[in-house]
């Protein structure tokens, strides 16, 4: 369980990354932030493993203020995975997945054989780990860096915007593979977006950041298409419009689901 | 072109091979300053280059001094040393370590800031300590212009070795002194040319380290561009052979 307890982040040049956050993240779960730019969604991830420490407040993982934790240790013990991959481009595909096993003493032998059954878990070909990251497409280099966040078994999984600079069609099926592997493995998943269906589709929780860093809602995605907390939330969802604001309508005896732009949406089965 | 002749008439008579002072030695002499020279001044500039590049701190004044230093006069600094520390080796080793300071220094930082900022934040938050991302993720990344930092200054130091003649017996320089003095016009452009050729072997050695020291994933990087964009002028080899930016930045 991570917990952020009044957690504010104030640059040394005055801007307010984050105010006042009180929120706690369950184990074993998906969390999306989202939020538009400037809304400290990703300040906030980044403040779990230390990227950024808080000006005010605490982080908590399972009730340790993360302060208190070597950084490098607390990093190496939870996985990363950000936008651009961030691999490193002078290290072939095995030897990215096998970057954070191999800092912490595993022999590479280990961590390589490690590495490859990573990366069949992420759905790569097992031929490309000899690959440099510039020979991979977008999505696989996402993927790799999926497999590295993996590398030590972390608990946490912290993802900041990974699918944000692939292509709309890979980006879906990058998010299928998400589901697929957390409904395998469990972790605690914090994950970043701007894109508010991509955090419908992932989040067990969803977290809606307004600007200045202010929690606006945080709740199960049906609970905030049910009861927005306010017109902020409201509007950034699109409860009321698009194809958000279904009604139905009768062809031939069946219920079609028909968006607001009158395109059918689907069929209401029992 | 008479003089010329006279200088080949230098360079192959056999006699000018053998013996004290010979060529040979001479060009042993000079390899050997030069030597001397990079390793004292790449030992003071590359772990100060390095810390400016990784912090990101200090760049302004390292970008005045270094600019200062280059426009030193070297001949006027071996004057001033030599009046005070004398004959011998001392003050033209300290008047060519000033001279190779700033290339080193600016190739350091130049080419440690041109990693790309995202992927040493990724190294960082997957949990490398500082050392570790100087080592493994700045150095391999920005050794082609480190490299060339030191192949220009290399380059610098031996063309300016010549100087170390002026208040010692050393290197390839004698014999355009020697030369000058007795007007012996062939040995000083044969020396003049046998420091020229020293400079081009060099720095053509350099040229290939320089290529070689690319990493593997970056020049393959390199390669799917030039595929996939066939640009023609505007190929993407930037690094490679990039001349040493410096005083033109901000």
């Amino acid at each position: 369980m991570i917990e952020f307890r009044g957690v504010t982040k104030q640059f040394p040049d005055g801007t307010v990354a984050v105010r006042d956050v009180d929120i706690v993240i369950p184990p074993h779960k998906t969390t999306v932030f989202v939020g538009s730019s400037g809304s400290g969604k990703t300040t906030l991830l980044r403040m779990i493993n230390r990227m950024v420490d808080p000006s005010g407040g605490q982080v908590l993982i399972d009730g340790t203020d993360v302060a208190t934790v070597d950084p490098v240790r607390l990093r190496r013990g939870i996985g990363y995975v950000m936008q651009n991959s961030g691999l490193l481009p002078h290290r072939k595909v095995i030897d990215n997945v096998a970057t954070v096993p191999m800092l912490r003493g595993t022999k590479k032998r280990e961590a390589h054989a490690h590495a490859l059954e990573l990366l069949d878990t992420v759905g790569l070909d097992r031929s490309l780990a000899d690959r440099y990251p510039s020979q991979l497409s977008g999505g696989q280099q996402q993927r790799v860096g999926v497999a590295r966040g993996l590398a030590v078994d972390p608990n946490i999984l912290l993802m900041d915007e990974p699918f944000g600079a692939v292509d709309p069609i890979v980006r879906a099926e990058l998010q299928q593979e998400l589901l697929r592997l957390q409904g395998e493995l469990g972790k605690t998943v914090v994950f970043v977006t701007h894109d508010i269906d991509e955090a419908f589709l992932l989040g067990d929780q969803v977290v809606i950041m307004q600007q200045g860093g202010k929690i606006s809602q945080a709740a199960s995605p049906a609970e905030i298409l049910a009861h927005p907390a306010d017109a902020f939330v409201a509007d950034f969802v699109g409860a009321d419009r698009g194809k958000r604001a279904l009604h139905l309508t009768e062809v031939d005896g069946r219920s079609i689901v028909v968006d607001a732009d009158g395109r059918p949406a689907g069929v209401l089965t029992s | 072109m008479n003089l010329f002749v006279d200088a080949l008439a230098w360079l192959t008579d056999p006699a000018n091979w053998t013996g004290a002072g010979s060529i040979p030695q001479r060009i042993i002499e000079h390899l050997w300053i030069s030597a001397v020279v990079l390793v004292i001044a790449a030992a003071i500039a590359l772990p100060l280059g390095g810390v400016i590049g990784h912090t990101g701190r200090g760049r302004e004044p390292a970008v005045m001094v270094s600019g200062g230093l280059r426009a030193l006069p070297t001949l006027g600094v071996l004057t001033l040393f030599a009046l005070w520390l004398g004959i011998g080796l001392q003050a033209p080793v300290i008047a060519l370590v000033i001279l190779a300071i700033p290339p080193l220094l600016a190739g350091a930082y130049a080419g440690f800031e041109s990693v790309d900022r995202r992927t040493v934040d990724a190294a960082r938050a997957v949990g490398m300590r500082e050392v570790q991302i100087v080592g493994k993720v700045e150095l391999p990344l920005s050794l082609p212009i480190v490299v060339g930092g030191i192949r220009s200054a290399t380059l610098q130091i031996i063309a300016t070795a010549t100087l170390a003649a002026y208040v010692s017996d050393f290197g390839l320089g004698r014999f355009i002194f020697a030369g000058l003095k007795t007007r012996d016009y062939g040995e000083m452009l044969g020396g003049s040319l046998l420091v020229i050729i020293l400079a081009l072997v060099v720095d053509g050695g350099f040229a290939l380290t320089q290529r070689l020291a690319v990493p593997a994933g970056v020049r393959a990087a390199r390669t799917a561009e030039n595929t996939e964009l066939r640009s023609g002028p505007t190929r993407p080899r930037a690094v490679v052979g990039r001349p040493i930016i410096e005083g033109n930045q901000e």
